[in-house]
């Protein structure tokens, strides 16, 4: 695990890069090698160690958070174990609102993406810039006059009334609904600029050739365009989705916290009343297992297209 | 022509998509000029906050608490944008070698892991090194963290270019250096600079690790911000924010003079 | 850059003459600057603030390893117990303090701290709940307007996301003892609370004082000065010292184990026991003091307000106990059952 990967394949064909793939990717082991995966195997350590009463870990080995994870022993701890749904509940629901906050980032994302790769090239600078700008503000202060402009009596609501489009207010604020839009505000410029990035490269005379053979625009969009920016929409996606697991500003804010989201359940071991510290650590390991897993499984389903 | 750029509907989307990213902008400036201390109820037009801002108690710690969120966000998403795109070439140019799968799980790494995770067991592990938290702890926690923002446009943009226009300069006796500094990285530039914008935001929101990590007086404008809420949000904030937004407009347009002096598109 | 940084730093350090520093770990925005600078002015200390945003993350990070690193905090009742169980305070004696006698007698043997070993208190307040008087008219002294809402108020309430409060204010309620093991109580506090969880529109503690005002809930679980600031926002609402019992909470300021300025932490926490300091911070953080004789130095808005003044026929508030760790666990699953 430690150290480089060793150039194991010189290449005849003396492809510029291939030898010195170590080099190139020294800093980025030495840099996460040592400042996160030393602390997360720790963390690792953790989840299987006691927990100290009020946070800390004593050093003796121990199941209790995988049990209290999986298995339901009732209120007292006495009843004989059954499957516990409580966290795997609170996981689904995070993946749930992760997804559709995704789903949200890449309908608006993408032709937005599309629309700045089509201005002339010395203003998509400018735009990628008004992308961004909002973000220079904290997101907790943006996500708190979120919730100003969707409350029951806020500028929204009052303007669909006022337009005559609803009668009542529209309940927005403290639903799942307002938690994706909030996911949504969170991360939509982690959608639009890797889709950005890989739509600018597409070459339109492929686009041309198709419309000579008479496919139409969204024919085009759908069998050439997508496939050949579709790196971008996967980083995009991994950008959105990843992060909006962990989130908790939005589901409190915007959702109420009425329920537990992944990141506030696990929030809660460290820095909250909870305060189970092998417990976190426990679930930040079981959340990141599902996490790797997709992922490599999405590394080797692209490996087979050659080069990449 | 353009027919086959345009795509109907994509227009309106992406002005749907700026108003959604600008109207809770428009509350912020407006409740910076709230005279009252609510953010939720207005109480008449002020300049008390800006005011407050810049002469009240707190100015010199908000002054310099932006300060270092402005130093350490362009620190960081330099570092981890150079970082991030020495990882991409290797990886979509350095064609199969073993362990590439991990490297691409180790990249995606600090995505992954939660940040309250990230940020307590950072905070233990700079302590059992013996790193004394301040402005250098911060820095290295969120170059660590911003790798995989600036990585994954850059490797997406990476994936688009074929490898003949290299091979091309190449065989024309270009370094292997020359024919990325004068191919590549132009044709890789959007991938970068979206990277580099996005490390950029990320490191300038962070608050969880950064509250962590960071030591005695050393503050920076989201834990400022965090902290504050035990007293409620005050209006101050929105001065803060507004006066935040004026300086990421006057960096753009000074970007664009830029730019437009040296005759490039940005 | 790197000439304005070092000429910040320079800034920072300007009592050139310094009689040594002091490190305070400290919520922000609690103290007021003018009093840190006039500490500064008298004793020639230069003054640190480092913050956090939750008793629990201030807990986190001493225990991950930033002990130490501060001389004082400050820490809320319940946690200055934890603290001191978990070994991170520092004792000194009442020979320490020349103001030791400033404290007012009935915070000396605080449950969290008896005799006041290593915390003097910093300001202390009452959690139990506010009522929009537009939406609610009707008698509001029973936490039964939380736990089993009249119609107008159902489901525009909002509770404070603290599992200490909630619980400990759900027991109040019940008439149950705090920290009880007996099951059939705990079961039927679980089943109350979910049931009440029903009528509620949102948990939030930071946000408790701006749902208030902006109308997004019509009542609310909140601390006494916090409903003083929605009032003052101008929210028609009305702070309720309940018939049942309510909760009584009390910032301190702790000597942390280890602490690098020991001395000037002690002339630190002195100083806050003068009473022209408390009231200081009093008039600042609208809460109330733990110093007697504040009141010449207080202002008329806080002295007056009926936030801080509970009736006279208010019962005593009690504050949330720390359990030990078998029973703390049944709490925790009541609460993670409660938001799962």
């Amino acid at each position: 695990m430690a150290g480089m990967v060793p150039d194991q394949t010189p290449s005849a064909a003396g492809d510029g890069y291939r030898r010195i793939v170590g080099p190139l990717l020294l800093p980025t082991w030495v840099v996460i090698g040592i400042f996160l995966v030393l602390p997360v195997a720790l963390m690792a350590v953790y989840s299987v160690l006691t927990k100290e009463f009020r946070g800390g870990v004593d050093w003796q080995f121990s199941l209790a958070a995988y049990d209290q994870f999986f298995l339901n022993r009732g209120l007292f701890g006495d009843e004989p174990p059954t499957l516990e749904w409580t966290y795997i509940t609170i996981f689904w629901r995070s993946i749930w609102q992760a997804a559709m906050a995704t789903a949200l980032c890449l309908a608006i994302g993408f032709p937005t993406a599309w629309f700045i790769a089509t201005r002339p090239a010395n203003t998509r600078g400018i735009w990628l810039f008004l992308i961004t700008i909002p973000y220079w503000v904290n997101l907790l202060i943006r996500t708190v006059s979120l919730k100003f402009l969707i409350r029951d009596n806020g500028p929204l609501n009052e303007a669909l009334m006022g337009a005559g489009l609803i009668d009542g207010p529209l309940p927005l604020v403290n639903t799942n609904l307002a938690v994706q839009l909030g996911l949504f505000y969170s991360y939509l410029p982690f959608m639009v600029l890797p889709v950005y990035a890989a739509v600018e490269r597409y070459n339109f005379a492929y686009s041309e050739a198709a419309a000579d053979l008479y496919a139409s625009r969204w024919v085009t969009l759908r069998e050439i365009v997508l496939p050949i920016v579709k790196p971008g929409i996967v980083a995009g996606c991994l950008l959105v989705f990843i992060p909006s697991l962990g989130a908790f500003l939005a589901p409190d804010l915007l959702g109420g916290a009425k329920t537990f989201m992944i990141g506030s359940l696990i929030d809660e071991q460290f820095k909250g009343s909870l305060g189970n510290w092998p417990f976190g650590a426990a679930v930040s390991m079981i959340l990141m297992t599902l996490v790797m897993i997709a992922l490599l499984f999405y590394a080797r389903s692209t490996a087979k297209g050659g080069a990449a | 022509m353009k027919g086959v750029r345009h795509y109907p509907g994509f227009l309106a989307i992406t002005i749907l998509c700026l108003v959604v990213l600008y109207a809770p902008l428009l509350v912020i400036m407006a409740y910076s000029f709230n005279g009252s201390t609510s953010i939720t109820t207005w109480g008449g037009f002020s300049l008390h906050w800006y005011v407050d801002v810049f002469t009240g108690a707190e100015a010199a710690r908000f002054g310099q608490a932006a300060w270092n969120s402005l130093t350490i966000a362009i620190i960081a998403a330099t570092a981890s944008t150079a970082i991030a795109t020495a990882a991409a070439v290797a990886m979509i140019r350095g064609g199969t070698f073993r362990g590439k799968r991990a490297t691409f799980a180790l990249i995606n790494m600090p995505l992954m892991v939660p940040e309250i995770v990230t940020a307590v067991a950072t905070l233990i592990f700079f302590a059992m090194i013996g790193l004394t938290t301040g402005y250098l702890t911060i820095l290295i926690a969120h170059i660590t963290f911003c790798i995989p923002f600036a990585y994954l446009p850059i490797a997406a943009r990476l994936q688009g270019i074929e490898g003949h226009y290299e091979q091309a300069a190449r065989d024309l006796y270009a370094s292997r250096w020359q024919a990325f500094r004068l191919i590549l990285l132009p044709l890789m530039a959007p991938g970068v600079v979206s990277g580099y914008l996005l490390a950029f935001i990320i490191s300038l929101d962070d608050f969880i690790i950064t509250n962590f990590v960071k030591g005695a007086g050393m503050e920076t404008l989201p834990t400022a911000i965090f902290g504050s809420v035990k007293q409620g949000i005050k209006p101050n904030i929105m001065a803060i924010s507004t006066l935040m937004l004026v300086v990421s407009i006057l960096f753009v347009t000074l970007s664009y003079l830029i730019n437009r002096k040296g005759r490039r598109a940005p | 850059m790197k000439f304005r940084l070092s000429a910040l730093a320079l800034l920072l350090a300007s009592p050139a003459f310094a009689e040594g520093e002091l490190k305070v770990y400290h919520w922000f925005e609690y103290i007021p600057q003018e009093l840190v600078d006039k500490f500064t002015a008298e004793t020639g200390i230069a003054v640190t603030i480092d913050t956090y945003d939750s008793n629990e993350s201030m807990l986190a990070s001493l225990k991950a390893g930033k002990l130490g690193q501060y001389d004082v905090a400050v820490p809320g009742d319940y946690m200055v117990q934890i603290m001191g169980a978990e070994g991170l305070l520092d004792t000194f004696t009442p020979e320490e303090l020349p103001n030791f006698g400033n404290i007012d007698p009935k915070w000396i043997d605080v449950p969290f701290d008896q005799g006041r070993k290593s915390s003097i208190p910093y300001q202390w307040g009452t959690t139990a709940f506010s009522v929009n008087r537009d939406v609610y008219k009707g008698d509001i002294n029973s936490l039964s307007m939380i736990f089993n809402p009249p119609e107008e108020l159902k489901g525009k309430i909002n509770v404070l996301d603290s599992q200490g409060e909630v619980l400990a204010l759900g027991s109040i309620y019940m008439g149950i003892p705090q920290c009880s093991t007996d099951k059939t109580q705990l079961k039927a506090l679980s089943d109350m609370l979910v049931a009440a969880k029903a009528n509620w529109a949102s948990f939030g503690s930071d946000t408790a004082k701006d749902v208030l005002v902006s109308g997004d809930a019509a009542a609310g679980m909140i601390y006494n000065g916090f409903s003083a600031k929605a009032r003052a926002e101008g929210a028609h609402v009305e702070y309720a010292y309940p018939k049942e019992g309510y909760v009584v909470w009390m910032d301190n300021m702790v000597l942390l184990k280890d602490a690098p300025n020991r001395d000037n932490a002690l002339k630190f926490m002195n100083f806050l026991l003068e009473p022209e300091n408390a009231a200081a911070v009093t008039n600042y953080a609208a809460y109330t003091s733990g110093v007697v004789g504040v009141e010449p130095f207080l202002d008329e808005a806080i002295k007056s307000s009926p936030e801080t003044n509970p009736p006279a026929d208010a019962p005593a508030g009690s504050f949330v106990l720390v359990c030990d760790e078998a029973t703390q666990k049944l709490y925790d699953a009541i609460w993670i059952n409660l938001k799962k």
